[in-house]
C-alpha cells in the first residue's frame, strides 16, 4: 500500500507518476551524498521507480507517494559504494586456478579479452562485497600474456542474473616493471609493443590491416579500435614519476587516447603534470613502502597531494585486502589531515574517493556513486560513520531493490554463534 | 610464507596465496623468565636508547590487561614504567609532561606475526629471505640470520602502527620452519642490535596446503595432509633420540622445543588441523603456543581454550586459498567468547601498520552478534596477549609497574580510523613522535632517494 509522505507542505505531491514497486523514503538520515560535500543531519531521500529522485536536506524535498518509508534515526545514509579496479565476479578462491578467470596467461588473445560473459553474480566474493555497502565495481582481467589485459565491465552487484551495467567500458595496459616483464624484459620494449598495436588497430580500422605481417591476432587488432579512437578509456598500469610522465607522453603519439593511471605510486612526485593533462587517477591509497623500485617515493599523503594539485582521484581496490576496505582506506586519509607533514583529505573527499569519483572515472558520471536526481537507486544504510572502521551496512538497495546481505560468512556465524553439539552435530544448524 | 601477488596490471585484487605461520610451543611462564643462556650465540646487543623521566598525565589508558583509567596518568623513568594510575598518582617535579587530554595511551603494540626483514621491502628477488625451501625440515634455520635491519618497514610499522616489539617468522613453505627472532623496533645497524634481551626462541611450524604443494609439487614428501603429519611425527621421534653428544643444530632447536624452552608457533588454517596438531603435541610431548591465521579457530574455541593456544588471526581475510574460505568476521569475537586468547597478527608490512583498526573490526563484529568485548580487552589482543604467546608477557606487553617502558600516545582513540600514534617510546627512549618531523627514523636504503624522510 502506498501512502503519501508530506515533507514539505509546500510542495504538491508527485501523485501522478505511477510508483514502481521499490518506491521508498528515507528520513531523518545523517545524509552523505558522495559528491565530495560534508554530511548533513535530518537528510532525506526518496526513490522513485529505481532511481533516486531527491536526496538533501528535509526542507528542500516535496511530498511523494511511496511504498515504504525508513525513518532511520539519524543513521547514515550514502550511495553505494564504487569500487575500481577489482577482479569481482572472476574468481571464487584466488589460489584455487581452476576456479580463477583473472590471469588468461597461455590464451592467444589479449586485448581482444571481455570480461563480461564470465562474470558470476552468484560468487561469495560479489556477496559478501555487496554486503559490505560496495554496489557497483569495475573488474578486469590481469594482463598476462601481453601488456593488454582485457576489457573490463562495470557491474552492479545485485542478486540477481544481469550484473553487466557495462561492457568493454575500459581497455588495460600494464607499463613499467610489470610491462617491461611482459614486453619481453624492459620498459624499452614496452613502448614499441604499445605503439605498434596501436598502429595495428589504426589499420584494422581503415581497412588496412595485413594478417600476414600484423604481430596481433585480428581480434586483438579489432579490439583496440576504440581504445586509439578515444571511444573505450585505456587504464594503464604505471608507479614510477618518470613512467608516468612517459604515459601522459603516448598523447603527443595517439592523441584521442583517454588515459586513466592506475596505481600511480610516485604521482605526488609529477601532480601538477597530471592535473594539466586532465588525466584521472586510480591511486593506491595507503602503500607507503618502497616495494619495488619504481614505487621509492610512495606515501600515504599521494591520494592528498594529488588532490590538492587538482587530480581526480580514486582509491584503488586492487592494492587491499579485499575492495571491502576501501572505506578504512579513505577514513585513514581523513586521519591524515591530523598528522603534520601529511596531506589528507576531508571527509566528504575522503567518501568521493570511494564513491562518486570512481564512478565518475567508470563512465558513471552522475549516475552512481552519488545520491542526486536521476542517479541509480543505489542507496545504503549504515550502522555508523561508513567511513570508520566496523560499520557495516544494515540495508543495501540497488537500482531500488532492497538486496539480501546474507551469503556463506554469515551463515557460517550464524552455525557457530554457540559450540553446541550436546544433541546433534554443527551439520544439522542450517 | 606469504606472498602477497600485487597487481601487475589495473585490475586485480591483492592475494594471498600462501600465508606463513609459526607454531609456538612451551611454558610461556617458564618462557617469559627463560635465562639467555651466557653461551648462546649471537647475543642481543642492544640496550636502551636514553630517554627522560617522563609523565603522561590526563590521558585515557588501556593498560593492555583489560584495564581502563580515565584521566589517567603514565610515569615512568630509567627505561621503566614506575606507576600507572588515576589522576591523584604522583608524579615528580621537574620531568617531561605530556598532557593527554582527548588523547589516549596504550601499551606499545606487538606483532606476533611479522617477516620484516626476511622479506624486506623492496621485495626483490635478491631480498627473498624467508623461506628455505629446500626441504620439508628446516628446524636448524634462524630467522634472525635473515633479517635485513635496513627493511624501511619497520620504520613504518613504528610511526603508523606504534609497534614497539615484533616476532619475524620464517615463511610457511616448510612443516618445520626454523626459529624465530624477537626484536625490539629500534633501528640498529645489526640484527643483534634489535634482539630483544631475553626473548625465547620461538619455533615455526605450518599445516596444510603450503607444504604439500610446494614439495609434492616437486614430487617428493610430503604430498599431503597425511604426508604432512607423518613427516612431522618422524622428524620429532628422531629429536626425542638425540642425545646432544654430537652438535646438530635441528635437532638442537627441536630439543628445546621438548624442554620448552622455545615457542612454537603453528600456522594453521583449518580447524580440524589444529586439532591434529595439538593431539601430535600431546604425542611427542611439546606446547604449541599460538596457532597462526586460524581462520578456522572459531569453530573449536572450546578446544583451544583447553589447551590453553592462542590464535593469532586477521580480522578479515578471507578466501584467498582453500583452506582460507571459512574466514568470518566474528572469528575472533566467537574465541572470547569461549575465553579463549585471542591476537590479532598482520603477516604483512602494510597490515602492521594498522593492528589498532584490525582489532577494532573485529570488536565489531562481536558487537553486532551480541558478544561485547570491552576497548580495553581489545586492546590486549594486540598487546600483552602476543606478549604472552611470545613469551615476553613478564617484560612488556602491559603499563605495570617495572615493565619495559614501551608506550604509545595516540592522538585519539586507538581503536578509531581516524587515531595515529603521536608519540612512541621503547624502554622510555622517544623513538617516534609525529610532531617533530626530525624524530622518525629513515633506513640506509631511503637516504638520497625521492620520498626520503616523508611522513609515509
Amino acid at each position: 500500500m502506498k501512502r503519501a509522505l508530506t515533507l514539505a507542505a509546500s510542495v504538491l505531491a508527485l501523485a501522478a507518476a505511477p510508483a514502481a514497486a521499490q518506491d521508498f523514503v528515507i528520513t531523518n538520515a545523517t545524509l552523505a551524498t558522495g559528491d565530495g560535500s560534508e554530511p548533513i543531519e535530518r537528510g532525506v531521500v526518496v526513490v522513485d521507480d529505481g532511481k533516486v529522485a531527491y536526496a538533501g536536506p528535509q526542507a528542500g524535498a516535496g511530498a511523494f507517494e511511496t511504498d515504504t518509508v525508513y525513518d532511520v534515526a539519524g543513521a547514515w545514509v550514502t550511495p553505494g559504494l564504487v569500487a575500481t579496479v577489482t577482479t569481482l565476479g572472476l574468481a571464487d578462491v584466488s589460489g584455487v586456478s581452476e576456479s580463477n578467470d583473472v590471469r588468461p596467461g597461455s590464451s592467444p588473445f589479449n586485448a581482444a579479452l571481455d570480461v563480461a560473459p564470465a562474470i558470476n553474480p552468484s560468487s561469495q566474493h560479489i556477496l559478501v562485497h555487496r554486503a559490505a555497502g560496495i554496489t557497483r565495481a569495475a573488474t578486469v582481467t590481469s594482463p598476462a600474456g601481453s601488456i593488454f589485459g582485457g576489457q573490463g565491465a562495470i557491474i552492479d552487484l545485485g542478486a540477481d542474473g544481469q550484473p553487466v551495467t557495462r561492457a568493454k567500458a575500459f581497455q588495460v595496459v600494464a607499463f613499467g616493471e610489470g610491462g617491461a616483464r611482459l614486453a619481453g624484459g624492459s620498459r624499452v620494449a614496452t613502448y614499441v609493443a604499445f605503439a605498434n598495436a596501436l598502429r595495428e588497430a589504426q589499420d584494422f580500422a581503415r581497412g588496412r590491416w595485413d594478417a600476414e605481417s600484423a604481430m596481433l591476432t585480428r581480434a586483438d587488432a579489432e579490439a583496440l579500435g576504440p581504445v586509439v579512437a578515444g571511444e573505450q578509456a585505456l587504464y594503464v598500469s604505471v608507479e614510477r614519476a618518470s613512467d608516468i610522465r612517459s604515459v601522459l607522453g603516448l598523447k603527443r603519439d595517439f592523441p584521442r587516447l583517454d588515459l586513466v593511471l592506475v596505481g600511480a605510486s610516485e604521482g605526488w612526485l609529477v601532480a601538477r603534470e597530471i592535473a594539466a593533462a586532465g588525466v584521472p587517477v586510480i591511486a593506491d591509497g595507503l602503500d607507503d613502502l618502497p616495494n619495488s623500485f619504481e614505487e621509492l617515493a610512495s606515501t600515504q599523503s599521494n591520494v592528498g597531494r594529488l588532490a590538492k594539485a587538482g587530480v581526480k582521484v580514486a582509491i584503488n581496490a586492487a592494492t587491499m585486502e579485499n575492495p571491502r576496505n576501501l572505506n578504512q582506506y579513505a577514513g585513514n586519509l581523513v586521519a591524515l589531515a591530523r598528522v603534520p607533514g601529511a596531506d589528507g583529505l576531508s571527509w566528504g573527499q575522503a567518501f568521493a574517493a570511494i564513491s562518486s569519483v570512481p564512478a565518475s572515472i567508470s563512465g558513471l558520471s552522475g549516475k552512481a556513486g552519488v545520491l542526486a536526481k536521476g542517479s541509480m537507486g543505489d542507496v545504503v544504510i549504515w550502522d555508523g560513520d561508513p567511513l570508520e572502521v566496523g560499520s557495516v551496512p544494515t540495508k543495501v538497495f540497488i537500482d531500488g531493490v532492497e538486496q539480501p546481505l546474507d551469503n556463506h560468512q554469515t551463515r557460517l556465524r550464524d552455525r557457530y554463534r554457540e559450540l553446541d553439539e550436546s544433541r546433534l552435530p554443527e551439520a544439522f544448524d542450517w | 610464507m606469504r606472498k602477497s601477488i600485487k597487481t601487475i596490471a589495473a585490475g586485480t585484487l591483492a592475494i594471498a596465496l600462501a600465508a606463513c605461520s609459526t607454531t609456538g610451543q612451551s611454558d610461556t611462564k617458564s618462557a617469559s623468565s627463560a635465562p639467555a643462556k651466557a653461551e648462546a650465540p649471537f647475543p642481543s646487543t642492544y640496550t636502551p636508547y636514553p630517554g627522560t623521566p617522563t609523565a603522561l598525565v590526563n590521558a585515557t589508558i588501556y593498560d593492555g590487561k583489560g584495564g581502563r583509567i580515565d584521566k589517567g596518568t603514565v610515569f615512568f623513568s630509567g627505561g621503566k614504567i614506575v606507576s600507572i594510575g588515576g589522576p591523584d598518582t604522583p608524579v615528580p617535579a621537574d620531568i617531561a609532561v605530556f598532557d593527554g587530554t582527548g588523547k589516549f595511551v596504550t601499551p606499545g603494540i606487538i606483532d606476533i606475526h611479522s617477516h620484516l626483514g626476511d622479506y624486506p621491502t623492496p621485495s626483490v628477488q635478491a631480498h627473498s629471505d624467508g623461506n628455505e625451501a629446500t626441504s620439508p625440515t628446516t628446524p636448524e634455520v634462524w630467522a634472525e640470520h635473515s633479517v635485513w635491519p635496513q627493511d624501511p618497514g619497520f620504520t613504518r610499522a613504528l610511526a603508523n602502527g606504534g609497534v614497539t616489539s615484533l616476532q619475524i617468522l620464517p615463511g610457511s613453505a616448510n612443516l618445520m620452519g626454523g626459529r624465530s627472532a624477537t626484536l625490539k623496533n629500534v633501528p640498529a645497524r645489526t640484527v643483534q642490535g634489535m634482539k630483544f634481551p631475553d626473548a625465547p626462541y620461538g619455533f615455526k611450524m605450518a599445516c596444510g596446503e603450503n607444504p604439500k604443494r610446494v614439495y609434492g609439487g616437486r614430487g617428493r614428501m610430503p604430498s599431503t595432509r597425511m604426508g604432512n603429519f607423518a613427516v612431522n611425527r618422524q622428524t620429532w621421534l628422531d629429536a626425542k633420540a638425540y642425545d646432544g653428544k654430537k652438535r646438530d643444530l635441528a635437532k638442537e632447536t627441536l630439543k628445546g622445543v621438548l624442554d620448552g624452552e622455545i615457542l612454537v608457533h603453528n600456522h594453521c588454517y583449518r580447524a580440524d588441523e589444529m586439532a591434529l596438531v595439538l593431539d601430535m603435541a600431546k604425542e611427542m610431548g611439546y606446547k604449541v603456543s599460538a596457532f597462526h591465521h586460524a581462520v578456522e579457530a572459531y569453530k573449536i574455541g572450546d578446544l583451544l581454550r583447553e589447551n590453553d593456544v592462542c590464535s593469532a588471526i586477521w580480522a578479515d581475510w578471507y578466501g584467498f586459498k582453500m583452506e582460507s574460505y571459512d574466514g568470518i568476521l566474528e572469528n575472533a569475537a566467537f574465541l572470547q567468547r569461549e575465553d579463549a586468547c585471542v591476537v590479532i597478527h598482520s603477516d604483512d608490512a602494510n597490515g602492521i601498520q594498522r593492528l589498532n583498526q584490525e582489532a577494532a573490526k573485529a570488536q565489531a563484529a562481536g558487537k553486532r552478534v551480541g558478544i561485547d568485548i570491552s576497548d580495553a580487552q581489545v586492546i590486549r589482543w594486540i598487546t600483552l596477549n602476543p606478549a604472552k604467546a611470545m613469551g615476553i608477557d613478564g617484560m612488556t606487553g602491559s603499563l605495570e609497574a617495572g615493565k619495559m617502558a614501551d608506550v604509545v600516545l595516540w592522538n585519539g582513540d586507538p581503536l578509531s580510523v581516524y587515531s595515529r600514534p603521536e608519540k612512541v617510546w621503547i624502554d622510555g627512549a622517544l623513538m617516534f613522535d609525529a610532531m617533530d618531523r626530525k624524530r622518525r627514523p629513515v633506513s640506509d636504503f631511503e637516504l638520497g632517494q625521492p620520498g626520503e624522510g616523508d611522513v609515509k
